[in-house]
């Protein structure tokens, strides 16, 4: 067994909000192994972009606060890192991409700047050879005509092309980690495909691991090797990819798989939605909180509330039932 | 041509689109506007829909299905083309006759956050349709009418006298869709109904479009760009891109033999939630993006992406041309 990359133990996050405190992230721990691609999934609320900024600790504070918690990177605890440590961190071994490519971006600067900036910053090359580093790099995102466009600004590429120039700046130090929320959610299908394609091909060739948080159960199948399903702010289940979708173990897992309209599906079945909402994390219920929309319920999810326990091969879920 | 006839039996086509064009000019200057070029945003989109099926149309951002969607419902005045709603043509209908067509015709908007007045109550939200048409003056039936309809979405009756605000995304569309439902339309165009729903929610949505189809025998336009969505919806599906339309075909036919490379790309982008499955499946990406609706490139406007563009397809812009009933593509692969 290799050691793990990234090992999350009982991380908790809470946000000052006008109705109280919210537990955004509640006890959540998972690990990352190196070269694997670990999606993590759920639904708005569920936690997982508050999980993805909590690695780097960009949550903003106030309102926020990572309350407890272990971010081990390499062994190396990220939460007890001073302020010019973890920014030793971000961007360099550990990089993120962000869901809108637009706002990410400076709109003042060249591309060729900001793709430069963190091999500047982080490696202290000279800022000539840190933009020939940056042709190179938007060359290996496939933008064409690379030397050219690196003295284009933000504004004149189109939504795949900022996607790839953020990819190329998540690239820029060679990061062993690199996280990536919902980077394509603001485009097309046919973009899509290409850019987790060439996420995918870029980290593969890198071997750098890579957390991939979306809502898509179709991008997980395609492109995770591990899954994480979020609700309400803890992982209720963690498996290989083919594990989860064949076996499901968590009512609430099961339950997206059987919502899920298929492309390739008999169509014009009957979805079989879960009932309900989603949790208000404002007035979470005791106990399990997919309790009240939980088909297979039982009087002591009510009471208390389930740990995530190993259940097979590299498979656990945080259910009393056995599903 | 039976054109006149009030009434439109089971399976004939309720809505004809014929050679629809949509064109919006670019103008430059302040004061003196000139106009400098036009976006075809629609460019000669024909279909049909029959009574009581659903037709999916599908297509990227800057495809034209929702201008589509909003010319039908004549929110938009069409440039060009026919627009034959219950045997009437109603592309260039105004005041008093549109009004009467809106009757039959409702919307059900893509965001349930803006498309509902957060000062309005529910139930004078779900009431306004039969306000505006002047069919509230009996107040009783108004309001067992109104009862009816919000019931008739999932909601609960206590529900009516409260706010927007305190509602969930999915309990908002369903609002929209006991609205649309008000006036008891025959055709329901939906924009993106579900897009902006997380998963759990979205599926109970789509429910409930189905349900009320089977009782109400409504027949649906239904626009989105997520492709399982509208093949598990749709009786029949059209895909456009960039302002035409480039193939149509009942649902199954369309995913199992997708006769358009667009089809095709489209299809293979879109990964299927199952490992086993996408371990298998043949990958053909498509390179580049949507080119822009100012600038579309001549020919077919998809050559600069397609893999198997031919030298005629560069200069000679293809046809929708039925190559067995019901199915229509327009790529010069399938013409003669």
């Amino acid at each position: 067994m290799t050691s793990p990359l990234l090992e999350v133990k009982g991380l908790t996050t809470r946000f000052r909000t006008e109705r109280g405190t919210v537990t955004a992230v509640d006890d959540v721990s998972f690990h990352v192994d190196p070269g694997e691609t670990l999606a993590i999934v759920g639904e708005s609320g569920s936690g997982k972009s508050v999980t993805a900024l909590s690695v780097l600790r960009l949550i903003p504070n106030p309102p926020g606060q990572i309350e407890r918690g272990e971010i081990l990177f390499d062994g190396e605890d990220l939460l007890k890192l001073d302020d010019p440590g973890i920014r030793e961190v971000r961007g360099n071994k550990i990089a993120m991409i962000f869901q809108e490519p637009m706002s990410s971006l400076n709109p003042a600067l060249t591309v060729g700047l900001q793709v430069a900036e963190p091999i500047n910053v982080h490696r202290g090359t000279a800022w000539t050879k840190a933009y020939e580093a940056a042709t190179e790099l938007i060359g290996r995102v496939r933008i064409a005509d690379a030397a050219s466009r690196l003295n284009s600004y933000p504004h004149q590429y189109s939504g795949g092309m900022r996607q790839r120039v953020m990819i190329a700046m998540a690239l820029a130090c060679a990061p062993r980690l690199i996280i990536a929320d919902e980077p394509t959610t603001a485009l097309d299908v046919t973009v899509q495909a290409q850019i987790l394609d060439l996420l995918k091909e870029l980290t593969r060739e890198t071997g750098s691991s890579l957390i991939l948080i979306t809502h898509d159960l179709g991008v997980v199948a395609r492109y995770a090797d591990r899954v994480a399903v979020m609700y309400g702010g803890r992982i209720v289940e963690v498996a290989p990819a083919r594990e989860l979708y064949a076996r499901p173990k968590h009512p609430y897992t099961s339950g997206l798989m059987a919502s899920v309209p298929r492309l390739d599906g008999g169509g014009r079945r009957r979805l079989m939605p879960i009932e309900g909402q989603p949790p208000d994390l404002a007035s979470l219920p005791a106990g399990c909180s997919f309790g009240p929309r939980c088909r297979a319920i039982l009087d002591q999810c009510r009471a208390a509330r389930p740990e995530l326990v190993q259940v097979g091969d590299r498979h656990s879920k945080a259910c009393f039932a056995d599903v | 041509m039976s054109d006149a006839l009030p009434q439109v039996p089971a399976n004939e086509p309720i809505l004809r689109v014929e050679d629809l064009k949509v064109h919006f000019p670019v103008t430059k200057g302040i004061i003196i506007q000139r106009q400098v070029a036009t976006v075809k945003a629609v460019d000669g989109v024909s279909f049909t829909i029959r009574r009581g099926e659903t037709l999916g149309l599908v297509g990227e951002s800057g495809s034209g299905k929702s201008t589509t969607g909003l010319a039908v419902l004549r929110m938009l005045t069409p440039t060009a083309g026919r627009i034959v709603f219950e045997g009437q043509d109603i592309a260039h209908h105004d005041g008093a006759e549109l009004l009467e067509v809106r009757r039959r015709m409702q919307m059900v908007y893509q965001d349930p956050y803006g498309s509902l007045n957060p000062r309005m109550t529910i139930r004078t939200i779900v009431g306004e349709p039969l306000a505006v048409h002047g069919l509230d003056a009996d107040r009783k039936a108004t309001r067992d009418k109104i009862a009816e309809l919000i019931a008739s979405v999932g909601l609960l009756p206590d529900m009516a006298d409260r706010y927007p605000h305190e509602f969930s995304g999915g309990q908002r569309q369903r609002i929209g869709i006991a609205r649309a439902l008000a006036l008891e339309p025959s055709l329901l165009i939906a924009d993106e109904p579900v897009s902006a729903l997380d998963v759990s929610i979205q599926a109970q949505v789509i429910n409930l479009f189905m349900d009320l189809q089977e009782r109400l025998g409504l027949t649906y336009l239904f626009i989105a760009h997520d492709l399982a969505v509208v093949r598990h919806i749709s009786t029949r599906i059209a895909v456009m891109y960039l302002g035409r339309l480039v193939e149509i075909a009942d649902r199954d036919e369309l995913y199992q033999n997708p006769l358009h490379p667009y089809t095709e790309a489209l299809m293979a982008a879109v990964p299927v939630a199952d490992p086993e499955v996408e371990a298998k499946r043949p990958r053909t990406v498509i390179s580049g993006e949507v080119p822009s609706a100012l600038r579309p490139p001549p020919g077919c406007a998809f050559h600069t992406r397609c893999p198997r563009v031919m030298a005629r397809c560069k200069t000679e812009q293809p046809q929708l041309r039925e190559v067995a009933p019901g199915r229509a593509v327009s790529c010069h692969l399938h013409s003669n």
